[in-house]
């Protein structure tokens, strides 16, 4: 049986189905381009004008210069290169960085391994949908504080964050960068680097359609970065290494293809969600974590986080997926281990919801029949596992 | 400058019947172009001519770029008034008072195209000429040579009034008479050819050969820079396609027929240029040919070069003296381009005594001994870099990669 056909995949969070478009930019290109791109006979030269061209798609796509753009491996590499490559380059301009408690691994990491290094890091807490405070951010800024980071949607939750206001308080703060995580955001929020006053944004392609393995990273003109690798000159420097040249042009696409649509996305996706929420709210088993008002403007249209408490979150994984139905716990880069939430702790729920929090998180290929086969089968699921659900709850 | 309107009368076009409107409505939307960095312009077209409403704007601004539209017969800074009598007179007075200089004798010409006008042609040139002469009593009519001729045009909207006259650049709107491809070296002749053929109504785009790594990127640059000035004188974007020339060329020094190279050469431009304007649907090939200017452009040469092709092969310049060729040059622009001393790929491996008449037999014999030789044609055709250019801007150079991409919806 063709898996592509035995399942409902809802675990865009995590990764999507690549474009067809895009599969094939990255095929042609792999096949035809396979010149390394510092090389300086012709070959060369025509992949380097290839990753040029899709600097310059992601230029005017974000309203940028195409040279502030340089690729990654992904959405990991990107963030630890803006945290730990500003942080290390400006250290003579101060030692505090500020971060939430929500942020992914990638990011969490970044920063402890910032603080032993002698970083002092300050970790904004989330109130009960999981948004900072642009107040406390306010409050934690201080002389020294060189870079504050920011996702600007959650990956387990998909609450966002207040980037815009963020962004206002450190226009007034010269010596303060701004990263922003945007892995979860592009194609289905606005993003306005400029306007914001981010001065760095992280992306990755397979969260929009891409291929994996690419990744995206802006740093505004005039950021200085240490880079994380050594041993070469490309990426002006800030990553060295051979492009990856068919990645590179097939992110570019799939970037333009998320963008061009990204209204009619966000629409869509915001209506699936409030389908999905209706159908929840009859199921008094399950409590939808983060903000549960329909099209709320504090909530990424294409996640939805619930908790089945007294029931180990695997099971119902495994029990929606029998039924062809695939889902998550929490994110797919802490999914294996037993502990708690950190996120849904962060945001007050008590330690055996925030153990049994379920990520549904879907994309275009989903309907409206798509959400009700899920919420039927959610709803079978509870009622063949109510009899195991532990006491205590 | 009291002139508040220009008057913009059309060229060959008139004499095409059943086009004119067509041909009219492409030259007034070539005008708009030329003017278009000029916001305050107001266009207006009647039959057989274009009015500019000023408003303000420099006439001789204005007339800078009406120069370089081609359909234009020629064009007149004029004063425009009220269709009565008295007003007629007094414009007349003020148009006469800020003449640079006061002539001797003069003429008054009226042209009624409104019928409905009270008065006729002869009493209002006698109406005009008296005032005039009442006001400047040393000034003398003179019929027929008159120093300065005030034209008087009566037209239902308005009365138009001037006394001078600039020749337009003459010809057909740009790309009414189809479309054809030039081959454009670094050198004089060929951007005249580009002009006496856009001049002409023919849509242009431009092929150049280099041999990279034999020529340098400076004379490509040269030649962008000349097909920039060329795409000031187009109606819409002009495109360049660069060709590398280095494998064929190589190919021709090993023939062991010296003599021959330059018409092998010039023959595999022609096939290349063919094939792009067979892409491009482009219906003839012109090139900077004077009759006996070099050993390739001898009557001899020109018919074995000529046969490769089977599209018309146009040669603006076959009959004009070098010196005139250079004075058109120095009119249009491009000369002082032209001149800068960088090496194209014919001037490259020159024989020391290259053939004026060579046999087309023993040409076609060596050609077809070239084992690959078509192939290497079509290939390229087919690689070449695209420059595209608009009103003297680079507005793309697209590699052949991009195009590729382009082509291929990578991006």
């Amino acid at each position: 049986m063709n898996p592509e056909k035995a399942w409902l995949y809802f675990d865009h969070c995590a990764s999507t189905p690549p474009h067809p478009d895009v599969v094939r930019t990255l095929a042609e290109v792999m096949q035809r381009h396979y010149g390394n791109p510092s090389s300086l006979h012709r070959a060369g030269l025509d992949a380097d004008r290839l990753i040029r061209q899709a600097r310059e798609l992601l230029g005017k796509l974000f309203e940028v210069e195409a040279d502030e753009w340089i690729f990654t491996s992904g959405g990991t590499e990107s963030n630890q290169l803006a945290i730990k490559g500003a942080a290390r380059a400006n250290r003579s301009k101060g030692s505090h960085l500020i971060t939430s408690v929500t942020e992914h691994a990638s990011v969490l990491e970044a920063f402890l391994q910032l603080e032993r290094e002698g970083f002092e890091v300050t970790y904004l807490p989330v109130d009960s949908i999981g948004r900072i405070s642009v107040e406390q951010l306010r409050d934690a800024m201080k002389p020294g504080t060189i870079l504050v980071s920011l996702m600007q949607v959650n990956n387990e939750t998909g609450a966002v964050q207040p980037i815009a206001e963020a962004g206002s308080l450190l226009r007034g703060c010269p010596d303060t960068l701004f990263h922003v995580d945007g892995v979860q955001s592009i194609g289905k929020l606005p993003v306005r680097l400029r306007e914001w006053g981010i001065d760095l944004f992280s992306g990755s392609a397979h969260k929009l359609r891409g291929p994996k393995g690419s990744g995206f990273l802006y740093v505004r003109g005039g950021v200085r970065l240490e880079p994380l690798l050594g041993g070469g000159e490309q990426e002006s420097g800030f990553r060295p290494g051979t492009q990856n040249v068919p990645g590179i042009v097939a992110s570019a696409k799939a970037v333009r293809l998320s963008m061009e649509s990204r209204e009619e996305r966000a629409r869509k996706l915001g209506g699936l969600r409030s389908r999905l929420l209706d159908r929840i709210a009859l199921l008094p088993e399950l409590e939808v974590n983060g903000d549960s008002a329909p099209d709320s403007p504090y909530q990424a249209p294409h996640v939805l986080n619930f908790s089945y408490a007294g029931m180990k979150p695997e099971v119902l994984v495994h029990a929606l997926e029998e039924a062809g139905m695939l889902v998550s716990t929490k994110s797919a880069c802490s999914s294996k281990d037993d502990k708690p939430s950190g996120v849904l702790l962060a945001m007050g729920y008590p330690r055996h919801r925030a153990a049994a929090g379920i990520r549904v998180s879907f994309g275009d290929e989903h309907g409206p029949e798509d959400i009700d086969r899920l919420a039927d089968a959610l709803a079978e699921a509870v009622r063949r596992l109510k009899p195991l659900e532990r006491n205590g709850r | 400058m009291i002139y508040d309107f220009i008057t913009v009368r059309f060229g060959e076009i008139t004499l095409k019947g059943r086009n004119r409107g067509r041909f009219e409505q492409q030259l007034l939307r070539h005008v708009q172009d030329a003017l278009g960095h000029m916001p305050e312009l107001e266009f207006n077209k009647t039959y057989g001519r274009i009015y500019i409403k000023l408003n303000g704007a420099s006439y001789k601004e204005a007339a800078a770029g009406l120069g370089k539209v081609f359909g234009i017969h020629s064009f007149s800074p004029v004063k425009r008034t009220e269709s009565d009598a008295d007003s007629i007179r007094e414009t007349a007075l003020e148009v006469w008072k800020s003449l640079p200089k006061e002539p001797a004798t003069f003429k008054v010409s009226t042209k009624r195209g409104w019928k409905g006008f009270p008065h006729p042609s002869y009493d209002m040139n006698h109406i005009v000429g008296s005032a005039i002469l009442r006001a400047y009593p040393g000034l003398a009519v003179d019929v027929h040579r008159p120093e300065t001729e005030l034209r008087v045009d009566i037209q239902p909207e308005g009365t138009y009034l001037y006394c001078a006259s600039e020749p337009g650049a003459g010809g057909f709107p740009y790309g009414t008479n189809g479309k054809a491809m030039l081959l454009l070296s670094g050198g004089i002749d060929s951007p005249v050819a580009a002009w006496s053929a856009m001049r002409k109504g023919l849509e242009l785009e431009a092929v150049h050969f280099h041999s990279y790594p034999f020529t340098s990127e400076q004379s490509t640059d040269k030649v962008i820079e000349l097909a920039r000035w060329l795409s000031v004188y187009a109606g819409k974007p002009l495109k360049l396609h660069l060709v590398s020339f280095t494998d064929i060329q190589t190919r021709f020094t090993q023939t062991g027929q010296e003599h021959l190279t330059i018409t092998l050469m010039r023959r595999s431009m022609l096939a290349i240029a063919e094939l792009l304007a067979e892409k491009h649907g482009a219906g003839a090939v012109v090139t900077g040919d004077s009759l006996g200017q070099v050993a390739s452009q001898t009557l001899g040469s020109m018919n074995v070069i000529g046969r490769t092709l089977s599209l018309p092969l146009l040669r603006p310049l076959v009959m004009m003296d070098k010196q005139e060729i250079i004075d058109k040059a120095v009119q249009i622009g491009t000369y002082e381009t032209s001149i800068l001393p960088f090496e194209d790929c014919c001037t490259l491996f020159v024989p020391k005594s290259p053939s004026t008449n060579p046999n087309l037999r023993v040409v076609e014999r060596t050609e077809q001994s070239i084992e690959g030789l078509g192939d290497m044609v079509r290939l390229a055709a087919e690689n070449t870099e695209t420059i595209v250019l608009s009103r003297g801007e680079i507005i793309k150079r697209k590699s052949a990669v991009l195009q590729e991409s382009e082509d291929r919806d990578w991006f």
